[in-house]
């Protein structure tokens, strides 16, 4: 699977109330949960996540289980979430949904190009390639088939 | 010679496991997303309903007629599908888990981040979102990454003036947020057995706040005797000698009164540091601090008095509020001034029933409190239950006695 897409750079340890905060969950409508993306912690910066990979600090998604908050981000158009570590639950919850969450520390500058390839196993920002940690087998796979859903669809 | 991971995923540290969910469980919050993405999942089959669990208790009674309508949802299906429901009042997913369902052994996965509350009981137990959650009411299996585990090695026992909140403050602060990323917790030594079910509870909750899968401890006497009462004869697990990753040791006696200070669980303090700070509101309750023994404690320091500002009790279920109507600790809240809120997780979501103003300060029994995760522009300090009750007496964060 390959991407690239321009840099949002956000800080360590974002939790999931800062994506999405609680309340706005109670709803079907995705649009809803785009709309209130990232609220409490930049308002800006919902208007420059499409076609964005997201380049974050440490333990990325810590804190509520709520996957809303993995949705807000794809349904936003970002591409990608790269950080040198993910909260467990936000990491899985991303590769269900079909987001790719890579592990791979980069040094973030904002808008700049980053292209990943998670075959090959490398991010490249600048001029430079990265390596990146691998995906389970099974995580490739979910991740391959768009998700989850897809995933079992494929394999009832 | 293995962890207790380990030992009940069948696997060593590092490896990928397909087990399956002994116990299987959603609230209100996670639920309706999970029959969402359950229902495109296409067969419409469910792997086996007595396993299945929907608990109300995030936003309990439902606070407008949106939540009505998906909540209305919800409990149609669980009642239709035969699903085991727990309705509004009911109380906390976990809390209700821990009161003789979860048994030592079993592998149990809940639709919220505070479900490795549960490895009290020596039970394996994780948070995942609602599409793992779909996909486990539709095969009744998941996938695990068997994890490494850190050894908290206990020894001494709790002085007068510190709680079980307070050691596990100090641990969230000395692992640091993400300190426990991928891995257990074990809670192990000496200073393990001095800890009751109600305190060993409160340290496997906050687990989650360095990132950490699960936290277990192992069973034991205290484990088969409180089970017992709830008509379950278990045997202990023997723990075995095995090597952690990394190890931490606390002795129980040296523990002191700690708050945790906005926006981060992991930055905490020594209560007389903040001693005389202002607050607005204090809340008792959630999956961290909502139980029997927590409101006892309460009504202990504040009976015969009153609160000198706002207090929001919130009991963990309807049997913690029951017996607090029993042995009168329920008058004796009442009686100093304290407001008594549906069982359930109350404003810790800040989705209602105790959100905060802007720029107000609420010293809280919860287990987070990131930025406005209780209202917007209101400021969330963690404690234990006898911190908050000497601060609500005062009007501000005050140590409690015998600290």
């Amino acid at each position: 699977m390959q991407g690239s897409g321009h840099a949002v750079c956000l800080g360590p340890d974002i939790d999931t109330d800062l994506v999405i905060a609680g309340r706005y969950l109670r709803t079907k409508d995705h649009g809803q949960w785009v709309a209130h993306i990232f609220e409490d912690l930049d308002p800006s910066l919902a208007s420059r996540l499409g076609g964005a990979v997201i380049v974050a600090g440490k333990n990325f998604g810590c804190g509520s289980s709520r996957e809303q908050a993995a949705i807000a981000i794809r349904e936003a158009g970002v591409v990608a979430v790269i950080a040198p570590s993910f909260a467990r639950i936000f990491f899985r919850n991303a590769i269900n949904i079909g987001l790719p969450a890579i592990e791979c520390s980069l040094t973030c500058t904002e808008g700049q190009m980053v292209n990943f390839d998670l075959t090959a196993g490398w991010v490249e920002a600048e001029g430079k390639k990265h390596p990146i940690r691998s995906l389970s087998p099974r995580m490739q796979e979910i991740l391959a088939a768009g998700g989850l859903v897809n995933y079992w669809m494929a394999h009832p | 010679m293995s962890t207790l991971s380990e030992r009940i995923l069948g696997a060593p540290s590092g490896e990928y496991v397909d087990h399956k969910v002994d116990r299987a469980y959603v609230h209100d919050g996670t639920g309706v997303l999970t029959l969402e993405t359950w229902k495109q999942m296409g067969s419409l089959r469910l792997s086996d309903a007595s396993r299945l669990y929907v608990l109300f208790d995030h936003i309990v009674p439902a606070n407008n007629s949106t939540t009505a309508t998906l909540q209305h949802e919800l409990r149609d299906f669980a009642t239709s599908s035969f699903l085991q429901l727990s309705d509004i009042g009911g109380g906390i997913c976990h809390q209700i888990m821990s009161e003789g369902v979860v048994l030592p052994g079993e592998v149990v996965v809940g639709a919220d981040s505070h479900s490795c509350t549960l490895g009290a009981f020596g039970a394996f137990a994780i948070g995942v979102g609602a599409t793992d959650m779909a996909a486990i009411w539709l095969t009744g299996e998941t996938w695990f990454r068997v994890p490494e585990s850190i050894g908290i090695h206990l020894t001494g026992a709790l002085q007068d003036g510190a709680e079980a909140k307070d050691l596990a403050l100090s641990y969230v602060s000395k692992l640091g947020m993400d300190g426990g990323s991928y891995c257990a917790l074990e809670f192990v030594g000496d200073g393990a057995s001095t800890l009751g079910m109600e305190d060993r509870l409160v340290l496997t909750n906050l687990s989650v706040e360095t990132g950490a899968k699960t936290g277990l401890f192992y069973a034991d006497e205290i484990t088969v005797r409180y089970l017992a009462r709830t008509g379950h004869m278990v045997q202990p697990q023997v723990p075995e000698s095995c090597t952690y990753i990394r190890d931490l040791e606390f002795d129980l006696s040296d523990i002191v009164p700690m708050v945790a200070v906005p926006h981060r669980v992991d930055t905490v303090k020594p209560v007389q540091d903040l001693a005389g700070l202002p607050i607005d509101q204090v809340f008792i309750g959630t999956c961290t601090n909502g139980r029997y023994s927590d409101l006892a404690r309460f009504a202990r320091v504040v009976k015969g008095k009153k609160v000198a500002v706002r207090t929001i009790i919130v009991p963990a279920s309807r049997s913690v509020l029951t017996e607090a109507l029993k042995t009168g600790v329920l008058s004796d809240l009442l009686e100093a001034g304290c407001t008594i809120g549906t069982p359930g997780c109350g404003p810790c979501l800040g989705a209602h029933m105790g959100v905060l103003g802007e720029g107000e300060v609420c010293l809280s029994t919860a287990n987070r409190n990131f930025k406005n995760r209780m209202g917007i522009g209101g400021e969330i300090y963690l404690s234990s239950v006898a911190t908050a009750a000497a601060s609500a007496l005062e009007g501000e964060i005050t140590e409690p006695e015998g600290a």
